[in-house]
């Protein structure tokens, strides 16, 4: 053995000891990664977990002529317009008799939510027989006690240090006692628009908001990408320069902060076309061209993987280019283009940026019914949401959060499944 | 009609004009020697005749409904006494928005000005008119072509080449709506920084040290007419990107290193999509994460040890940011390294070079232009990302680079400048689309610049 | 079809090799030699590294079966065969150049100077510095031509200072005959040289660990006649120093710089003999049929 050999070998464990250093540092990045994953979903979910559920609380209230000022033979009118209100006070009144001063009084109000009285209105308005007669219904508690409910408050914190004083815990001790604090699964989450009082406060506005938007872009971003894509890998001239401008433009559209999308809805689509703002429309409008630049370049790959032999033989056939394409290589083509597609969709679901742009972070209360309706989508719902001052608002933000991640988590199935069921080697 | 309607109508003439033009070609066509004498098969006369029908009067309804607004208010504007039309574009504007409302709450007799209501009549009656006249304009353009397509018919027409070629050409636009998008955003940002700079001279905005867009009301009040001195800003985002960048380059890097050279088939399997997760999570839930759990976090983590923390601390933002970017670096290192040919590894085994060195001395040097062209990108999108800043980082524009203050970036400013109600034409509005302007300009560069490196460099191992 | 399936070069599988023992009389053709166990004289007595019953696995394909072969200290050992008969293979067996392919196994004893090279106790790192490899295609380094050189060193700490490296480079480089040629040019990237050159370059970088083998696997395919001759001339004058096995494709190769060649096929070891031997007066049928030009 050599010289060398030797000066080697007493290198040797240092050197195993600094690959095993190497090694430790790619393990350590990736569960560092890993464990910021864990955190942020763990947050997520052990915040938003109990927004899944809302409290309720049992009241009779007397259904009294007198204090509504309306009858079994009132019209719709007058039952619609009655203040229901009275009776809810009133019946709080009287399960806790003796509450002075204003602020008591008013903190009384709000143990059940204002929304208590169009419960009354709905059901009245439904059955006037009930009128006169005293009914125990259920109704939605009010965002404080709610958050106490779920254990968010302590109540052996200084008084001036805690949203519910001594007093309101003894109206809840009681309220518990009786069996009349409830908390049951929030159906109030999927069914209702957005409201400012956190307990009547759903996702239902932002969801369809957000369907109609998808909608706008699904249609306008899946043919014209496609037939692009089509274009650029079927008929387009090799070495043309205005080819080339096209695919520089659109790598570069794919890199451009979305935020820049939102810049140009504004000063083109509604300045310049007068597009309503606030609408799934504009929002559709902008995402697409958001979402072009994804699904193009997916259904290019896509396209490009179909063998040439196939077009070749129908070719021969004599079937014309187009017709080619339309019968052969595009359907082999599609899970491909499918898969791109549901990607660039989820992408546009989850965006934010642009639609702070275009007016779609204004507040709105009502569910939207069509592409021209105000409207909102989940991620700004999020966002809004997450700007409330109301404790009650975090954990719904985080629900919104979870909905939102479960819905890009089942489109994202679909596209692996979609691959998995289709893959296809040539 | 309203437009929802003519759509209707017009979808169902084109469903008409398809299964008459197809009809039409078997019965030219039987009329000798049945249908074999046809250039094309029948359903291809049916597309011609549709798209004769389609194509004149869809354009005519776009043209319209994009153009109806401007002309119809130019209109209304032109009756207005001189007096009103030459005053500034501001208050005109105010006056037609007025006449708008007043002419849609139709309730134009309550209006006390005489002029305003006859206006406000005037623009009701020709908003009547050219709806009128568009419906009756496209559904007659569609009649038109239908029975001019239908009159074409006879067996040598090349039915087929005709739909095949509005075929391709719709092809050739649909891919021309890239080139068509940079150009409105080129557009778009680029004549409102101009009106922008009329306003402000653009050496204040790109080396003015004072950030504070707040124009007043009343011109006499002090700071009326605000500063716009964007530097604060620049320096803001810097410092978060390099934030993001400093945390996410070595994590990305270092796991795409583990994940193409150390890990096994089952490990990379798991790992790989999981990292991916990471980048398919909306921006929005980074932000609410930086908010809500990293940056009071941090400031307790400060106070603890005798630092303090702003609460929208740069960091924060920062080092969510970057956990956002990681899988952006990983993903794109890994094709990279993947990139660099067994060879080079095989080379310097053969040597007897363990595995990091060899990663160390080899690959990476070899694969340093595809690894620096994906951080420009990842660079790009920290400069870029909105979300994560408009929840996380504050709104003071101060001039900083300690990262345990609160600063705001471009994106910030973008965002409140933008959102809320105000006139359009303010400079406070259209600083803005300056600061987009900058933004587009800046990514645009860095995206050219990278993708120019990582193709040089996949041709070096082409 | 089998025949030709069998007659194709490439990897083999263990069961088309058996359907060639059983096939009927009347199909065999000549290519259908049986190989029981290799002729010739694969031992020697002053064996530098020697394998005994090597076999190797990719997966479950098997690409070599039951080698037993010695290469004697300082001489030039040729290895020859059709595409994908394994030569490679066992080439990159002797200095563990298969660990770094995951699903590759090594089965048998290998030596070097009597140790086990797949020991416990063998470090792959030692070994790979002492049993260099010269590889098909050139493969400097993205560095320049003095740090491609000193890359070996440098990792392994052969120089203790600046001079004493630029010195072994010097050294290194004039061995392989390319210092003429590019000692003004020693800071150019390594990747600007022409074929030729990369290689002796490469053959430079292996020569400046010191290593006592030198494993050669086709260095001279990629490369135009001129550069080739020059690569030939080299070996000659190394092999006075180091002992060298080469796999080639060139016949003229293996009878140009060989002492002794093996005849590989289809993951075998057919043949071992005298340079002259094997291209005059084969012994086995099949290596006749191959330098003979029948197939390969």
């Amino acid at each position: 053995m050599s010289n060398s050999t030797d000066i080697i070998r007493a290198g040797l464990k240092k050197r195993y000891a600094r690959e095993k250093r190497f090694r430790f540092f790619g393990i350590v990045s990736l569960l560092i990664s890993f464990a910021f994953l864990l955190v942020l979903l763990f947050t997520i979910v052990n915040k938003g977990w109990p927004a899944f559920q809302q409290t309720y609380v049992k009241l009779d209230v007397e259904l009294s002529e007198d204090l509504l000022k309306v009858n079994k033979d009132s019209d719709e009118d007058a039952l619609y317009s009655a203040n229901y209100s009275k009776v809810v006070k009133k019946s709080l009144q009287k399960m806790f008799p003796g509450v002075k001063g204003r602020k008591q009084k008013r903190a009384l109000k709000n143990i059940v939510s204002n929304s208590a009285a169009y419960d009354i209105r709905d059901k009245v308005i439904e059955n006037p027989d009930l009128l006169g007669t005293t009914q125990s219904y259920w109704f939605l508690a009010k965002d404080d006690i709610d958050v106490f409910m779920k254990g968010k408050i302590d109540r052996h914190l200084p008084e001036d240090e805690r949203r519910i004083k001594d007093y309101q815990f003894v109206w809840i001790d009681k309220l518990i006692e009786e069996d009349r604090l409830e908390k049951r699964f929030n159906t109030v989450l999927f069914s209702n628009g957005d409201s400012r009082e956190p307990e009547q406060s759903g996702l239902k506005g932002a969801i369809m908001g957000s369907l109609y938007t998808m909608l706008v872009t699904l249609l306008l971003s899946f043919p014209i990408a496609v037939a692009a894509a089509a274009y650029l890998e079927e008929f387009a001239p090799q070495n043309n320069k205005w080819v080339d401008m096209i695919e520089i433009n659109i790598n570069n559209l794919a890199a451009v902060p979305s935020i820049v999308f939102g810049l140009l809805g504004l000063a083109i689509y509604i300045n310049y076309f007068g597009v309503p703002r606030s609408t799934p429309l504009i929002g559709g409008l902008v995402l697409t061209l958001m979402t072009l630049p994804t699904i193009i370049i997916a259904s290019r790959a896509a396209i490009k993987s179909v063998p040439p032999s196939i077009k070749e033989a129908a070719v021969g056939l004599g079937a014309s280019k187009v017709q080619v394409l339309f019968q052969h290589t595009l359907p082999l083509a599609m899970p491909g283009i499918l898969t791109g597609t549901i990607i660039g969709m989820a992408q546009a679901l989850g965006e934010t940026a642009p639609l702070l742009m275009i007016g779609m972070v204004a507040f709105v209360a009502e569910v939207p019914n069509g592409i021209l309706d105000p409207a909102t989508v989940m991620p700004v719902q999020i966002y809004l949401w997450s700007d409330s001052p109301e404790r009650a608002f975090t954990e719904r933000t985080s629900a919104a959060i979870m909905v939102l991640l479960a819905f890009l988590v089942a489109m994202n199935l679909i596209a692996i499944l979609l691959r998995k069921k289709f893959e296809r080697r040539w | 009609m309203p437009t929802q309607t003519i759509i209707i109508t017009l979808i169902a003439l084109l469903i008409f004009s398809y299964f008459l033009g197809q009809k039409r070609s078997i019965a030219v066509s039987s009329i000798n020697n049945g249908r074999r004498d046809l250039h094309s098969r029948p359903h291809y006369y049916g597309y011609m005749v549709a798209i004769w029908a389609g194509i004149p009067a869809v354009l005519i309804l776009l043209l319209w409904t994009a153009f109806n607004n401007s002309i119809v208010t130019s209109l209304t504007i032109s009756t207005l006494p001189e007096s009103m039309q030459t005053q500034s574009k501001d208050s005109l504007g105010l006056v037609v928005n007025e006449l708008r409302n007043l002419a849609d709450s139709g309730q134009i007799a309550d209006e006390a000005d005489p002029i305003k209501r006859e206006a406000a009549s005037h623009y009701q009656r020709l908003q009547g008119i050219s709806k009128l006249a568009k419906t009756v304009i496209v559904l007659v353009v569609a009649l038109l072509g239908m029975i001019y397509a239908w009159r074409l018919i006879n067996p040598e027409l090349r039915a087929r080449n005709v739909v095949e070629k509005v075929i391709r050409v719709a092809m050739i636009l649909c891919a021309c709506i890239a080139i068509l998008s940079t150009v409105g955003i080129v557009f778009s940002v680029l004549f409102e920084s101009i009106r922008f700079f009329e306003a402000v001279p653009p050496s204040d905005f790109l080396f003015g040290t004072k950030w504070s867009p707040q124009t007043s009301i009343r011109s006499d009040q002090v700071g009326s007419s605000g500063s716009f001195g964007a530097i604060p800003l620049f320096v803001g985002t810097l410092l978060i990107s390099t934030i993001a960048l400093v945390i996410a380059v070595p994590l990305g890097l270092m796991s795409a290193i583990y994940l193409s050279e150390y890990a096994s088939k089952s490990v990379r399997a798991f790992a790989k999509p999981t990292l991916e997760i990471l980048a398919g999570i909306p921006t929005v839930v980074y932000g609410f994460f930086a908010a809500l759990t990293v940056a009071p976090f941090l400031r307790d983590l400060g106070e603890s040890i005798g630092l303090s923390v702003a609460s929208e601390s740069a960091l924060a933002a920062g080092l969510v940011m970057g956990i956002m970017i990681i899988p952006f670096v990983s993903s794109l290192s890994d094709d990279v390294i993947s990139a660099v040919p067994q060879a080079m590894r095989d080379g310097s085994y053969g040597m007897g070079a363990t595995k990091s060195e060899t990663i160390r001395q080899v690959i990476i040097p070899a694969a340093l232009p595809g690894i620096v062209g994906g951080i420009l990108l990842a660079a790009s999108r920290a400069i870029g990302e909105t979300m994560i800043v408009v929840m996380a980082a504050g709104l003071s524009a101060k001039l900083t680079i300690n990262p345990l203050e609160a600063v705001t970036t471009v994106t910030v400013q973008i965002v409140t400048l933008l959102t809320g109600d105000q006139e359009f034409d303010s400079p406070k509005t259209l600083a803005a689309f300056a600061l987009g302007l900058g933004l587009f300009v800046i990514t645009l560069l860095l995206n050219i610049v990278a993708l120019h490196i990582i193709r040089k460099y996949r041709e070096q191992y082409e | 079809m089998s025949d030709i399936l069998n007659t194709v070069p490439g990897m083999p599988s263990a069961d088309s090799l058996e359907r060639s023992e059983v096939k009927p009389e009347n199909h065999r053709s000549e290519f259908d030699v049986e190989i029981n166990g290799t002729v010739g004289k694969p031992f020697v007595d002053n064996a530098k590294m020697s394998s005994r019953n090597c076999n190797v696995f990719y997966g479950d394909k098997q690409a070599i079966f039951d080698v037993d072969l010695d290469i004697g200290n300082n001489e030039i050992l040729a290895m020859i065969g059709p595409s994908g008969c394994g030569k490679s293979t066992y080439l990159r067996v002797l200095n563990r150049m298969n660990d770094t392919i995951p699903i590759c196994r090594v089965e048998g004893e290998h030596t070097l100077d009597g140790e086990d090279i797949y020991g416990k106790k063998t470090d792959p790192v030692l070994l790979r510095a002492r049993v260099g490899m010269v590889f098909q295609k050139p493969n400097p380094f993205p560095k320049s031509i003095y740090d491609n050189v000193a890359y070996g060193a440098r990792l392994h700490g052969l120089a203790s200072n600046r001079s004493e490296l630029d010195d072994l480079v010097e050294a290194s480089l004039i061995k392989a005959g390319l210092f003429k040629e590019v000692k003004d040019d020693l800071q150019k990237p390594g990747t600007g040289l022409s074929g030729g050159q990369q290689q002796r370059l490469c053959i430079a970088r292996a020569i400046a660990v010191d290593p006592e083998v030198i494993l050669m696997d086709e260095p001279t395919s990629a490369l135009d006649p001129i550069a080739t001759a020059t690569i030939e001339e080299l070996m000659d004058e190394l092999k006075s120093k180091y002992t060298i096995a080469i796999v080639t494709h060139s016949m003229q190769q293996a009878a140009r710089v060989s002492q002794r060649t093996a005849y590989f096929h289809l993951g075998k070891l057919v043949e071992v003999n005298e340079t002259d031997k094997v291209f005059t007066n084969p012994e086995h049928q099949l290596t006749e049929n191959y330098i003979t030009g029948r197939f390969g």
